[in-house]
């Protein structure tokens, strides 16, 4: 089931499928390791519900939802 | 002598390892026309060539998207260093290894540092160096620059390799590798130095680099264009599976079972970012901080559980209530200040114990003086440039340096990024994003490290606007200045004067957000910046660091602040003994009738002829004594507690009796206070933002707290005086908002459509 990085839910894991978004932002997800194939898991929510808090390759990064929109992934499942 | 380069991400340690390099012989400064911080410094080691090193801004790729990128490529492109220490995070080696990528493609020796393999060890993982050197051509030496290990042979292998020259290499393959070959021989056809690193920026359509070499980009692109994919994507695919396929340590199965794991950061960070308890606890921390650093009855223990004290500690000495008063336990800042002024014999000090501190014994060299004919004006003279300026600037030094440490261990343990994650939701309202918040907090202690805390916010305009409004957070300064006159509130006014600063440290925030908004909208206008950040995880930051930190904060300060204060109380002194008619005041007259003797004094003069300028705000032509308050209001802007002490000096000791004879309304009073609270805070605070600000801006930022001072006291005073005043203010400053409001909207079209145009022109390349 593929959704978008905003829709996931706290403890959930993905695998990029694709990078929509523009110019520099996108530039700098990819640059931060949101690449196509990527392992990403949702690791918590600030208390007012955005920004958001991901695992990749191993650290912590936070984008905001508006940010995590552009970003869609295949769910893996029973993780 | 050489000069080597330390690149690589923010927090792998390079501060660490730069400072553990280069010793205590560090500058740093502004790298020239930005406000990201220079530092410099030598590598001096017995029988090895000494070697210059510059430490370049923590960064995690070449693109320009932040100054600090810019800076960097600029540096290593112009300045040629002749060799790049990449210091590497082995704990995080795929993100860090990017960068390594591509450093690597620019025609520099390269080393790489492995940082941190002490954690590595611990964990049980092990990093093949061996095949990390095989892989990408360049040596690798493991390091722990926080214990010193490795370090005296990293320079060895440094230096040796800076002997030596390195051709550009990448490590991307197959299509996107010819692309990237292909393109290097167009730039080395053209004789362009760094071809590989250019020709990799003309693919990712990089805004610079067509800047520079149009021609050359629209020649790589016309030959490279039409591929499915966008070549930036390609790049940044190629470099990450390079290095998770080659050189890295994790398999998904280890990767997976440390994801299911609770580090101790996750565990810390279940309370400190909790749905709930996320936002108390961040203004708990801030209590305590405020508590431990200005309270003079420490966690209220006084106040709400009776630990009462009978005499003052020291009481007869010059160190009387150094440790505890009356009023109860003082903090550790207070402590310090304490003990500083009473030093300097600043302050509350006894006057008649045998050495009441360094004060009173240049006031007593110098009395004799008073009474030599040419010479009276000089104990006056010295008093003012010791008492006014130099010691001035110490007795702030203890508290300054007290809030400084707390917030760089808040800062460096990684807590701030966390508080900037809870609140960037409320402040992206603003235009501005989470960090912010920081240094506006500080504010309400001193506007000084506030002010030079913005550096680590992401945007020029994000900076200049909190910088702006910073004074609007009522200072320590201030808070003096409201108690010296809650006197006046409560006898002439019969106001409560605790609701009256409670009601000014709340306005003074709500003006605070109003301003940053009105300015995102008209002339402060960006996109908001996006909020993409690592969350480092928890540790213990290193004394040695934190120290070292500090120290440079302290040194910054007192080097501006210094001088600042210092020349402009001798301007006052000056312009208080200097008159129009009579040449010099003598020191004798001010002993008769100060009030006439300031009066008559040019600074007297010019007080009651700018004086009429304060009429709107209620302190001008009205009041029997406009020129009076002026005078206060004008010395004010050195420093807020000189307010108070002006008034004083002015009124014979006696405010409440002068206030009452000068027939201010209550509006002119409010008036006067609010032009102080809402301008220029000090002059230190001047010399703080000009430190981040570039010179026209910050004339701009001058002008920007004379005007909302004179705007919220004159708008205060007819509030209070004349509140029928209302109906025409505030549909004035509704209508004010709303047509920002439109502006904002017609303009944010035209830069979207803008923007849409720029970005056809570089995909139609």
């Amino acid at each position: 089931m593929k959704k978008t990085l905003n829709n996931f839910k706290v403890g959930e894991t993905g695998i990029i499928t694709s990078i929509k978004g523009e110019g520099r932002i996108r530039r700098r997800m990819l640059d931060m390791g949101l690449t196509t194939g990527t392992e990403v898991y949702l690791r918590k929510v600030a208390p007012l519900g955005d920004p958001i808090e991901v695992t990749l390759r191993g650290y912590e990064l936070s984008l905001r939802k508006s940010e995590a929109e552009t970003i869609e992934l295949e769910m893996k499942e029973g993780d | 002598m050489k000069r080597f380069a330390l690149a690589g991400n923010p927090n792998s340690g390079k501060t660490t390892l730069f400072n553990a390099l280069t010793g205590s012989n560090a500058y740093v400064g502004n790298w020239p026309g930005v406000t990201v911080e220079q530092r410099k410094g030598v590598y001096k080691k017995k029988g090895v060539e000494e070697v210059e090193i510059v430490d370049l801004p923590g960064i995690y790729s070449l693109s320009p998207y932040t100054p600090e990128e810019v800076i960097s490529r600029n540096f290593i492109l112009d300045e040629k260093p002749d060799c790049i220490i990449n210091i590497v995070d082995a704990s995080n080696l795929e993100r860090n290894l990017y960068l390594t990528t591509q450093l690597l493609e620019m025609d520099v020796p390269v080393i790489i540092a492995l940082n941190m393999m002490d954690i590595i060890e611990k964990r049980g993982d092990k990093i093949d160096t061996e095949a990390i050197e095989r892989k990408l051509g360049v040596q690798v030496v493991p390091i722990s620059a926080s214990r010193d290990k490795g370090l005296e042979d990293l320079m060895q292998y440094a230096i040796a390799t800076a002997h030596g020259e390195r051709k550009g290499k990448t490590v991307l393959e197959n299509e996107s590798g010819e692309m990237v070959k292909g393109a290097t021989k167009i730039y080395e056809k053209a004789g362009v130095e760094n071809p590989m690193f250019h020709a990799v920026k003309a693919l990712e359509k990089d805004e610079i680099e067509l800047k520079i070499h149009e021609d050359l980009v629209k020649e790589v692109l016309n030959k490279y264009e039409d591929h499915k994919k966008p070549f930036d994507e390609l790049s940044a695919d190629g470099r990450y599976n390079f290095i998770t396929k080659e050189v890295s340590i994790y398999d998904s199965a280890s990767r997976r079972a440390q994801k299911a794991k609770l580090t101790g950061s996750d565990k810390i960070d279940k309370i400190l970012t909790h749905r709930w308890l996320g936002l108390p606890l961040f203004f708990l921390v801030l209590l305590v901080v405020f508590a431990l650093t200005f309270s003079e009855d420490l966690f209220f223990l006084n106040r709400w559980f009776g630990v009462e004290f009978e005499h003052a500690s020291f009481a007869g000495t010059m160190f009387e209530g150094l440790i505890w008063t009356e009023e109860g336990i003082n903090s550790p800042g207070v402590i310090l200040a304490n003990f500083v002024n009473a030093f300097n014999g600043v302050g509350d000090f006894t006057e008649d114990v045998a050495w009441g501190g360094i004060m009173v014994s240049i006031n007593s060299w110098v009395e004799p003086l008073k009474e030599v004919p040419g010479w009276d004006w000089f104990p006056g003279f010295v008093n003012t440039i010791f008492a006014d300026g130099v010691f001035a600037v110490i007795g702030f030094l203890p508290q300054i340096a007290v809030l400084f440490l707390f917030f760089s261990i808040l800062e460096d343990c990684g807590y701030m990024a966390r508080v900037a994650f809870i609140f960037d939701r409320i402040f992206r309202k603003m235009g501005l994003s989470g960090r912010a918040l920081i240094p506006m907090i500080m504010g309400f202690g001193c506007s000084v490290p506030a002010m030079i805390n913005t550096r680590t916010l992401n945007t020029d305009n994000e900076r200049i606007s909190t910088i702006r409004v910073i004074p609007f957070f009522t200072c320590g300064a201030k808070a003096e200045m409201l108690s010296a006159i809650a006197g006046v509130l409560a006898i002439n006014f019969g106001l409560n004067a605790v609701a009256v600063s409670y009601g000014f440290y709340v306005g003074g925030m709500f003006v605070a957000v109003l301003a940053v908004i009105l300015m995102h909208w008209t002339t402060l206008r960006e996109k908001v910046p996006p909020f993409i950040m690592e969350l480092p995880s928890y540790h213990f930051p290193s004394p040695k660091a934190t120290a070292i930190h500090l120290w440079d904060k302290i040194k910054h300060y007192v080097e501006k602040a210094a001088t600042i204060i210092v020349i402009a109380a001798l301007l006052i002194w000056l312009f208080t003994h200097l008159s129009f008619t009579q040449g010099w005041i003598k020191e004798a007259a001010f002993e008769e009738n100060a009030l006439e003797a300031y009066h008559n004094s040019v600074l007297g003069q010019v007080g009651y002829v700018v004086s009429y300028i304060f009429t709107p705000v209620g302190f001008g032509a009205q009041t029997a004594e406009g020129w009076a308050y002026t005078v206060a209001t004008l010395t004010g802007l050195v420093a807020k507690e000189v307010v108070p002490g002006t008034i004083s000096v002015l009124a014979s000791g006696d405010i409440e009796a002068f206030v009452q004879a000068s027939g201010i309304t209550l509006g002119g009073f409010f008036g006067f206070i609010t032009f102080s609270l809402f301008t220029i805070p000090c002059f230190a605070a001047i010399g703080a933002a000009k430190g981040e600000l570039k010179k026209g801006t910050l004339w701009k930022t001058i002008c920007f707290w004379l005007g909302s001072g004179y705007v919220m006291g004159a708008l205060v005073y007819v509030t209070v005086d004349y509140v029928w005043s209302l109906a025409i203010t505030l549909p004035l400053i509704i209508g004010v908002y709303v047509l920002a409001y439109f502006y904002n909207k017609k303009k944010t079209a035209q830069e979207r459509e803008l923007e849409k145009a720029k970005e056809e022109i570089i995909e139609s390349l």
